[in-house]
């Protein structure tokens, strides 16, 4: 299937004289790690669905710089920042949208400052627009009454505040849709924040993966949705921790969405 | 006509409000030793969320328990504190309720101050018994012992004495439970003083009222030395509370030159130096006086409540990190950093000391995941995270001081754009996988 995607380069765009109507920043995980790849490809799938005018970077994406930040190296995340920047404002880029939350909160929130102006949206954001537009239509097909639960990625919920659109799209699969303990504003995080993906964890009692699957768990779903290649990655190990792979999955929106259009 | 207690009450007010206002210079001083940082900005969300989240409580009320039995303290403190303008006037001027005069409504006013007196009373009781006989854990975690633990318990016998004489002083003035006016709950307590003479019953009346006043002006005073000086300070901590979206941490203007310098065709790289007057920027924090004046106030405001701390994905999996923990160490050391300057004429004089290691170790620093859990659940809007970012900048760019794999990760960033080993140029690869 992957040889019918299209999924064409600013550059060519560039090339062509044409301005697409958003640009998808792909991200380092949804670019290298092989479980965020099947993601991107997922949310891509949809994007040709919907017949989405749309453009990556490609090679001359880069990372924007938040592990490095949230590392304390403010220095290098300035770098990026403003070599990303240079890109996109060559570009023109006026609209961006990643599945990523940490990319979307970065370039939302702190790129502004360093004179990087867009309208930046998260993957489910999109879908939801999409849908709302009639773009896109989805039917419950195979996750019809599957119990599904959600885990808010902290740069999207409590970092901000798009707590709906996820379960807005969890519904529409008409499914069932359980919370866990921790939710919304209150979400535990899966413990990849702040560059801890990077390091080993602290001297502890436990993995705060797995603290977080165990709330998962405790509600019995089919399905743990995940809208961050991070959280995904954290809950995906959790899971394996607790020998449930055979009861439970671990999947993105966009993955769920793709699969019930039988894409 | 004898003066004497009119002259002894002015005293004990001068005296007691005269201290306080000497700490509070000295609050504000120490507060000022952060940097500056603009708080100009978003007035009307600031006026807000200090309308909403300090005299609103709407954040105590997401755990509702503690946030009801708060509510009722907190509403009884404002409220009875109309009483105290009654005694101070009556101190000064020698006369006996003196608001007494206005008729029925001085019983609805009193009798109002009596059933809150009460409620706050049994509020205490039941945060006393959550701390101490159900051992609530956040109450009990490792930086909760010593002085921390006392000052919290202080802190309620304190507001349970003050209730108490209140009843009291109210119980015992026959005048008062003669007009039958007001006295809904003290009617039930001035029987236990039945059996007693009319002036044993005065001396009573007089003491609990002197014991009152002279204890609202004691905890006032012990406010500055206690956790408790969030029934003030939260109203301009909330107010200069983060506004911005939680995700987002400040860039640093002074990396934003340099960044701006080396990213510029047109400098001349081998051109000299200007001569700089200034000492050239510290970037991060490794001690009080590197943070700004909001998160100094910050630890003032802190009430140890622990709400950040039981909600910290860190703190849940057993790691040292507490962010409750960061905002006492940065008040101790700002404390600390205070006598250090009263001690030496008014400048400070190096102690060897600093925030970083000798209060806040790395090992706790680096075990956040900058979720934000903690400024999330903070009932005051205090922001332990910005704290926790400012001290690993400094160890990052001031000590090289990451942790290995950290260091791989941004050699990795640095020299290919990702934090893993992978050439920026197979970024579109999986188009064709």
């Amino acid at each position: 299937m992957s040889n019918t995607l299209k999924v064409p380069t600013m550059a060519e765009y560039m090339a062509e004289g044409k301005q697409p109507e958003v640009l998808f920043w792909v991200g380092c995980m949804g670019s290298f790690d092989d479980r965020a790849k099947k993601v991107t490809k997922a949310f891509v799938r949809l994007l040709n669905r919907a017949n989405v005018d749309f453009a990556v970077l490609g090679t001359e994406e880069s990372c924007t710089g938040d592990p490095a930040k949230r590392a304390g190296n403010e220095f290098l995340f300035q770098m990026q920042a403003v070599t990303n920047i240079e890109v996109l404002n060559a570009y023109e880029i006026k609209k961006i949208v990643t599945a990523c939350p940490h990319c979307f909160n970065t370039i939302k929130n702190e790129y502004p400052g360093l004179g990087g102006n867009y309208q930046v949206m998260h993957h489910t954001q999109f879908l939801k627009s999409l849908l709302d537009e009639g773009r896109l239509t989805i039917e419950g097909g195979q996750f019809k009454g599957k119990r599904i639960t959600f885990h808010d990625p902290c740069y999207l919920g409590r970092a901000n505040n798009v707590y709906e659109a996820p379960r807005d799209l969890i519904r529409k699969l008409d499914a069932e849709l359980v919370e866990m303990k921790s939710c919304k504003s209150r979400g535990l995080c899966c413990g990849a924040g702040g560059a801890q993906m990077f390091k080993e964890a602290e001297p502890g009692n436990k993995e705060v993966n797995v603290a977080r699957t165990e709330q998962a768990v405790d509600v019995k779903p089919e399905i743990i949705a995940a809208g961050c290649p991070f959280c995904n990655t954290m809950m995906t190990d959790g899971v394996k921790a607790k020998d449930k792979e055979s009861e439970i999955a671990v999947m993105d929106i966009a993955e769920l969405i793709a699969n019930a259009q039988d894409l | 006509m004898n003066y004497i207690p009119n002259i002894l009450f002015a005293i004990a007010l001068i005296v007691g409000i005269g201290y306080f206002a000497k700490n509070v210079k000295k609050l504000i001083r120490n507060i000022k030793l952060g940097h500056d940082v603009d708080v100009s900005d978003n007035t009307s969300q600031r006026w807000k969320n200090m309308a909403m989240i300090a005299l609103g409580q709407s954040k105590m009320v997401k755990r509702p328990i503690a946030g009801f039995l708060h509510i009722i303290v907190y509403v009884g403190f404002i409220i009875i504190n109309i009483e105290v303008l009654e005694i101070i006037i009556d101190g000064l001027a020698g006369t006996h309720r003196i608001f007494s005069g206005i008729g029925p409504l001085y019983g609805v006013l009193i009798g109002a101050f009596e059933v809150l007196a009460l409620l706050v009373f049994v509020s205490v009781i039941i945060f006393w018994l959550r701390r101490n006989a159900i051992k609530i854990k956040r109450f009990w975690s490792k930086e909760m012992t010593a002085w921390p633990k006392n000052d919290a318990n202080y802190i309620l016998y304190i507001e349970m004495a003050l209730m108490l004489l209140f009843l009291v002083m109210n119980a015992t003035d026959l005048k008062f439970q003669a007009m039958n006016n007001g006295n809904v709950i003290s009617q039930f307590i001035a029987p236990l003083f039945s059996g007693l003479s009319e002036g044993t019953i005065h001396i009573i009346e007089r003491s609990a009222w002197w014991m009152h006043i002279l204890g609202i002006l004691g905890f006032l005073n012990y406010l500055y030395f206690s956790k408790h000086l969030h029934i003030l300070l939260a109203f301009p901590n909330t107010y200069y509370g983060k506004v911005k979206p939680k995700g987002e941490l400040d860039n640093l203007a002074s990396v934003t030159a340099e960044v701006k310098l080396m990213m510029d065709p047109n400098v001349d790289p081998f051109a000299a130096q200007p001569e700089s007057t200034e000492a050239p920027a510290k970037f991060g924090a490794s001690d009080v006086q590197d943070l700004n004046w909001v998160q100094l106030l910050n630890a003032y405001t802190c009430t140890e409540c622990g709400r950040c701390t039981s909600e910290c994905p860190a703190n849940q999996t057993g790691k040292k990190l507490s962010p409750r923990k960061i905002m006492m160490d940065t008040r101790d050391r700002l404390e600390e950093v205070g006598k250090n300057i009263d001690a030496n004429g008014g400048t400070f004089k190096e102690d060897g000391k600093q925030l970083l290691d000798d209060y806040i170790t790395r090992e706790e620093l680096w075990a956040c995941t900058t979720c934000n859990a903690c400024t999330e659940a903070c009932p005051v809007s205090i922001d332990p995270l910005s704290i926790i970012m400012d001290m690993r900048r400094y160890l990052v760019m001031e000590q090289s001081a990451a942790p290995m794999e950290l260091n791989n990760m941004m050699t990795n960033v640095e020299n290919n754009g990702a934090p893993w080993p992978y050439n920026q140029m197979d970024r579109l690869n999986w188009k064709n996988e």
